[in-house]
This record gives C-alpha cells, structure tokens and sequence, in this order.
C-alpha cells in the first residue's frame, strides 16, 4: 500500500486533533524506535509504537483507524520514561483512543457486556479502569 | 604592540592535540611547556587498540610522536603537573603550575622500573579503565611506552605512605631515587600563549539506568583496552565477569548522545566508526563470534570512512539494526538486550554474552579547573566556546588562549591533529610577527 | 506519627489483605494510618489528555478531604491511586489556567492550592522511619525467603511521580532486607503486567505475567512482594490462565509488602487475611519457620 501525502494531509485536523488533545508535537519524535523495543504489550500490537507515531506524522488517520495498537497499550509509560527526544508516547496512545472514543457507539469495552462471573473475580480497579481507557 | 612579548607557548593537556601543537610550535623554533596532569603524555589516543579507518595501532603511530617531544630541545614536558592560576595577558601570561607528588625524584629515575615489580600493592589501573583485568601497582608508569618514562607512587594505595609499611621500592631502587616526605611544589612560568587541549571523558554508563550496571555492560573505551593487543589481556577477547570468550557480542550507539531529554542532545560523532571498528577488530579475534551494532544512523563523513563502514558489513558480517536499544539486564550467564529493527519494523531480542557502550563524549571533567582559571566560554555542556564557529574556530574569546581537540567538541583524531595544528599555527604567526616586528623597528 | 489514609475502593474489598496487613504493621511502626472520613473514588487512572479537566476532580476532591483533616499529606497504599492522586496534584500546580478552572468546579470546597502531598507508604518507611527502624521491630526475620520485589509501573513513572529510581528502584529491596529476607533482584521487576487489560484481554495478561513470574523463578525467588492490587490479581489470580497456556509452569505466591512486614513483626497472621490470596502463601511460610 502507497502512502500519499499532500499537505492537507500532513497538516490536516487529524494531525491537529492528536496533538492537541495529546499535547505532544509529533515531529519531535525522530524514529530511533527506542519505544517499540521496550514496549511490553508490542508483541500484540500489529503496529508498533514507533510505527503508530511515523503514521501520525504522516496523517495517516484511515490506517491508524484500523490499528490494535493503542488499545492494546498498557499505559505502562515505559515507552515515555525512555524516550530520547521527551516525547510522551503514553498520551500519543491516549489521544488516539479519545479520537475514536468521543465519537458516538466506539466503545471497546461495554460495562453491560462484562459477565458476572468475570465482574465478581476482578477487583474494582481493573474494572473502573478498562471502562476508563476502553469507553467513553 | 610595545610590549615585551614571552614567546614560549604553555600547552595545556598532552593527548594527541597537545602533542601536535607542541611539536608543530616546537619546530617553528619556540619554546613550549607541555603540562599533562597524568604521568604520561599520549591521552585517550594511546589506550586505543588501532584507529579507523586505517586500522593503524596508535602504539605504532603515536608514540614516535610522544618520544619526538620527549626529545625535542624546544619541548618542556611537565606531567604530573596541572596549572593553578593564570594572570596577564596575551604575549605575557604568568602560570603557577603544581607539580603534584610523585614520590620519585625524577631526575634520578633512570625508568628501569625494579620498583614496580617489586610492589606487592594493587590497584586499579586508569589507563585501562580500572577493567579487573589489568591492574597496576602503588608504584607506577601508566603503561610500556609512558613518556617520561618515570614512576609515580600512588599515595592513596602505597603501604608505606598510607601506613608506614614496605618500603621496598625505596630498598630496590637502583639509583636511590624514592622520596616518601616528597610533596607537592609550585613553579611559576612566563608564557606568550596557550592552547587549551584538555580533551574528552566518556559520560558514565551508570547514567543510563534502563541499561544495566554489570560487568559485562562496557563502555567503548574499556573494550578499547581488552582488544588492544597490548592491553592487559594481551589482545584476548575476554569478557569482564568470568574471562569467557564473548560469541555475541552487542554495540549500542548514542549511549546518552542525541538524547536532548535526559542526557546530551548532540553527535559524539566518533562512535559510528569506532563500533564498526571495534567490532571488525572483535571479529578478526574471533571468527567464530557475531558483532550486531544498533544504531540510530550510520554517520561515515571522513575520508574513506563510507567505505570502512561497508567492509565492515561485507567483510566482517557485522549485523546493522536500526533502532535505539530499550532495556539491557542480566539473566543467567547472558545480558539480554531489548532492541528494535526500524527497517522490518520488528523487535529484536539479543541474548548477548558483551554489551559495549558507545556512551556519549562530554568536556573531559579534569579541564573544569582549567577552564575557569583561564576564564573560558563555554557551552552549556561545558565544550569551549571558540570565538567564531566558522572563522575562529581555535581561537577562544580571551587574545593569545587557543583550543584543539575535543575540549571544544567531540571530533575524530585526524580532526584533532588538523586543529592542533591550526592553534599551533596561530601561536607562531603571534610570536613571529612580534619577532619581525621587533627586528623592523 | 499520625497521618490521613487514602484507602481506594480495592482495598475496602478485594485487597483487604493489603490494607488489613499494612495498618497492622504501619501500627509496629508509630504510624497511625487514619483513613479519610468522606473519600471518592480517584479513578483509579490519570487522564493522559491534555483538554480533559473533568477527571481531574475526583483525585482533587480527596486531596481537599486531607486538607480538611488540617494536613498537608496524604498516605496511600494502592499503587494506581498513588499515581493518580499526585499526578492530578502535580497537574494542578503546573498550569495556573487550568487550575482556576478546576478550582470553578470545586466551588462548593474549601480553598485548595496543591498543597497536599501525597505519599506512599513505602516511602515513608524510607524517609520517615528509616531501615534501621524496621530491622528493630522486626521479631522473626525472614531469614532463608526469597523474595522479588515487583514494582510494575504506577510507582515509578513517570520519573517526577515515581517514588524511587524509575528503572533501578530499591526501596522495597531494602524494606524487605530489613524483614531479614533473601532479595532476588529480577529485572522485570518493572516491566508492566498487564494492568486493566485483564479484563478484556486475559491472553495478553497471562503472557505478561509469565514473563514476570518466570523471570523472577529463574532467578531464585519464591515468592514475589508488591504494592498494587491490580498487579496482583495479574501476577497472583491469572496465574491460572498461566498454567493453562504455558506448560510446565510451577505456580508461585504474591503477597503485599505488607503482609511480610506483618509476619517479621510477629503479628497474629490473621491480620495477613491469607485466605484472599490466589495461590495460598501458607504453605511456603510455614515451611520457612514463619507461620504456625
């Protein structure tokens, strides 16, 4: 797949939209990977952490769209603490949930949908927590 | 100017810079004092194991170099020695330098070295980076070829200095030139210039906590010794923790450079080419072994340096990966080193027997005092500020104070040798347009 | 020493092993754990966005329920509630324009500035009580256990929240050096566990957790010690769905740092509330000599 560029894309609202709800600038990110390598949910990402940050350099929003990644991501911030270039990866991946959770019927988690054997075991942090990350 | 003007140049730091402006101002016919705080004149340059892209040893190339100033009449080498204060002014500085105590009256010292051998005290050696392999005893030149070729005692460890004890080196010396109630003495010097030339220091790896501390987790420079064929395991590559032969062995790139968050924003700009170096020279000592260097780019912008890069590849099998390496931790009898390949887009997962790292070259923290003795500009790193980046570029902003080498930033050695030679040139049109100008009038 | 006590929903319920253990042995200590008379829920995750304000005011809102205690600290023991109570304050200092907006939405509370701190309890055993303390209150050492500390990660990043060095920590290292135990450094002591996605993603989890647990076991350990009741249901609970994916894995105990220190002091093990653990640590410590 070709990716075309033009400059409504590369400075288009999506790009907008992602770092200003994230408040990072995305070009600051210059791809050493340092966040894939050390991610530990990556090895059930089908794009990497560094991958999903070049994308949105590039406004790729339809791809993104279909990428796991960020609503595999842990929140784990390990990727933020190493990054070279001070750029918050952990808000990256939450932009891009919110970008799709602020629409209407997104939710990936629904809190009706959890069975009750499964509500009983967990403790109520995981609980409030999933349906904060994966719900809007 | 009307003034009277001292032409003898003082040169402070005797790595590869400073021995290259001294002999180039030397043989100009001026006088220069050569001050090196170690025993040794040679610096980082003669702990290497060979040079790229020539794969020269530095043994080879360099010490005719250090024995050229030792002999040279113009050239009065003060190691041991570091600079207390300066006053004055270009053509007229006054320098109080400290002669630190080497216990050994050095005029006596014939450099036989039956004192070393017979102390029984160890310690760890700086010359080759403290490594477990290659101590070095209370009484010491640093290494073979030292020039002067003198011992020092070091206080902190010898027996009879710390505790009034031994004093066999007193008993063995030949020409009875030991001095234990020796301290340290102040001479003052006139001098008409000075080239700054105080060089680099290897930021530490315990900075880089995502890396782990452990024997087996080296920076460049240690590597430098233990491939050294010289060196204290006589060129063996063994690996810190338990002297086993390393098979996979990791580089990792821009340890701390280009790292404007936590560590350094800038290139050290010689890594790129002494990892592929060290790992073609770790390969020509085991072909069985397999070298992987994670970089970030691949920087070649010297002479022939594009093309080392690519015999390094296809000549020595060296595995390029693109990705900045995450996390290093010990399991067992490897070190583990999570990294990343860019170009696939796929972690990389390396259970390495060695880890080097190319940690970051900063402002060798010995030139601190130098600095602010003489005043200088610098960075925010603490590299010399010369005082126009394109058309001073040794010139620093105080007349007649010059700098080579990597005390201004991080360069490669035929860069250094280019700008000592510059300074140096700097210091001879001073002091032979003084002369000329004296003779015309 | 007394001081406001953050409890978090978990650990009134499924982690009252924690809380029960930890106010037991805080007690050893001359510290009072005196929880908040009026506490909400702090979300139990900061909001990484940087536009939402709204989930910014349940962690503010218990920030002013210590405040109104007359104190300028907050003790906590959840490691998820750690990290969103003094996130949320650090975000509240930091941008005077959001603050006030905040600040519009709390009209009903009393002034607040950002002046209360919030702490974990492992750091006050490090800052406050010191080692030395504990090795003195310390009746049966726990001479021959050995024990990983796992930290996972809302106790060390990001670097300005976390308590402790955010890649080498050693803070529970050296609590648990002063119980008497035999530390087992594991380098996945802060790799992430898995956190929330258990609940939707158990697969995920369980390799997670393998990854951790095996490590730690490779390494020696036989018991692993933390301070977070997700990672715990992760590392301890799911380690059924460890068995189930992975062959030959050999189940081990978790248990709260806490419920160590309750044991070295000689605390009745009831207070240890055992019977909440996953895997059942008893066995193992009676075989230690520390448990009747």
């Amino acid at each position: 797949m070709k990716i075309r560029l033009s400059r409504e894309r590369v400075r288009g609202d999506f790009v907008k939209k992602v770092e200003m709800i994230s408040g990072q600038d995305l070009l600051q990110c210059y791809q050493c990977g340092k966040c894939s390598a050390g991610c530990p949910a990556a090895f059930e990402m089908d794009i990497l952490p560094s991958h999903v940050i070049r994308l949105a350099q590039m406004g790729q929003e339809e791809e993104l769209a279909q990428a796991n990644s960020y609503w595999i991501c842990f929140s784990c911030q390990t990727c933020t603490v190493r990054c070279p270039r001070g750029v918050d990866i952990a808000k990256i991946m939450e932009a891009l949930r919110l970008v799709t959770l602020r629409q209407k019927n997104r939710n990936k988690v629904e809190a009706t949908g959890l069975p009750p054997e499964l509500l009983a075991e967990l403790p109520q942090i995981a609980i409030v927590s999933s349906l904060r990350k994966l719900s809007g | 100017m009307s003034r009277e003007m001292e032409t003898k140049a003082l040169i402070v730091g005797g790595g590869v810079a400073g021995i290259q402006a001294a002999l180039d101002i030397a043989d100009g016919g001026y006088q220069v004092i050569l001050v090196e705080r170690t025993p040794s004149i040679g610096g980082h340059m003669v702990q290497l194991s060979e040079v790229f892209p020539t794969l020269d040893c530095p043994q080879c190339i360099l010490t005719p170099k250090m024995v050229m100033c030792g002999q040279h009449p113009n050239i009065d080498i003060k190691a041991y020695c570091e600079i207390e204060s300066v006053t004055g002014e270009v053509g007229n500085f006054t320098v109080k330098i400290r002669h630190k105590a080497t216990y050994v009256d050095w005029d006596a010292c014939t450099g036989c070295g039956q004192c070393e051998q017979k102390c029984p005290t160890k310690a760890p050696s700086e010359f080759n980076r403290e490594l477990a392999f290659g101590p070095r005893k209370a009484i010491y030149s640093p290494f073979a070829q030292a020039v002067p070729n003198k011992r020092v005692i070091d206080a902190d460890h010898c027996l009879k200095l710390t505790k009034d004890k031994c004093g066999v080196c007193a008993k063995v010396c030949p020409t009875q030139a030991i001095r234990y109630d020796m301290e340290d003495w102040i001479e003052e010097v006139k001098v008409g210039a000075i080239i700054v030339a105080t060089g680099y220091e290897l930021y530490k790896k315990e900075n880089l906590t995502e890396y782990a501390s452990d024997p087996d987790v080296i920076d460049g420079l240690e590597f430098e010794r233990i491939l050294c064929p010289s060196g204290p395991t006589a060129g063996v590559i063994k690996r810190p923790s338990d002297g086993k032969e390393p098979l996979d062995i990791v580089f990792v790139q821009c340890a701390g450079s280009r790292d404007p968050d936590k560590h350094f924003p800038y290139c050290s700009r010689v890594c790129c080419m002494y990892c592929c170096k060290m790992a073609m020279l770790y390969k020509h000592a085991v072909p069985d072994g397999q070298a992987y260097i994670f970089y970030i780019d691949v920087r070649t912008d010297g002479k022939m340096y594009e093309e080392f890069y690519q015999r390094g590849v296809e000549e020595d099998r060296i595995v390029y990966l693109r990705g900045k390496v995450s996390k290093i931790f010990r399991q067992g009898e490897k070190i583990v080193v999570f990294g990343m390949d860019t170009l696939t887009g796929k972690r990389v997962e390396v259970e390495a027997d060695l880890v080097v790292l190319a940690m970051a070259m900063i402002p060798n923290p010995a030139g601190e005092k130098v600095k602010k003795i003489l005043n200088l500009k610098t960075d925010e790193f603490g590299f010399i500020t010369e005082s126009h980046a394109k058309l001073h570029p040794v010139e620093t902003g105080i007349d007649g104070i010059f700098v080579a080498g990597t005390a201004q930033a991080p360069k490669d050695i035929p860069e250094t040798v280019a700008q000592a030679g510059g300074a140096a040139s700097k210091v001879l049109s001073l002091f032979s347009g003084y002369e000329r100008n004296k003779a015309c009038a | 020493m007394k001081i406001p006590y953050y409890p978090g929903c978990t650990l009134k319920t499924k982690a009252k092993d924690f809380e029960d253990s930890a106010i037991a042995a805080a007690r050893v200590l001359g510290i009072e754990m005196e929880e908040l008379p009026r506490w909400n829920c702090c979300g139990t995750v900061y909001s990484l966005s940087s536009d939402d304000l709204i989930h910014q005011l349940a962690p503010i809102r218990n920030l002013i329920r210590a405040k109104e205690q007359e104190s300028d600290r907050l003790v906590t023991l959840c490691s998820m509630c750690y990290n969103t109570l003094k996130r949320a304050n650090e975000f509240f200092l930091a941008d005077e324009e959001k603050r006030e907006r905040i600040k519009r939405y709390l009209d009903d509370e009393i002034p607040y500035e950002g002046d209360v701190r919030v702490v974990q309890l492992l750091e006050l055993l490090r800052d406050e009580v010191s080692m030395d303390a504990i090795k003195e209150a310390v009746k049966k050492p726990l001479t021959g256990l050995k024990v990983a500390p796992y930290y996972g990660c809302m106790l060390l990043r990001p670097a300005s929240i976390g308590i402790d060095d955010v890649e080498r920590p050693t803070v529970m290292e050296d609590v648990l050096r002063a119980l008497g135990a035999d530390v087992i450094d594991d380098p996945y002591k802060t790799e992430c566990c898995g956190a929330y996605q258990t609940v939707s993603q158990k697969d995920v989890v369980a390799t997670c957790a393998h990854s951790i647990l095996t490590s730690a076991q490779g390494n020696g350990a036989e018991v692993i010690a933390l301070s977070c009741p997700l990672c715990d249901f992760n590392l301890d609970n799911r380690q059924k769905e460890v068995q189930e994916r992975f062959n030959g894995f050999h189940p081990m105990p978790v248990l709260y740092f806490t419920q160590l220190m309750a044991i070295a002091f000689g605390l009745d093990p009831s207070v240890c509330r055992f019977e909440l653990s996953y895997n059942d640590p008893v066995p193992l410590l009676k075989s230690k000599g520390l448990i009747e």
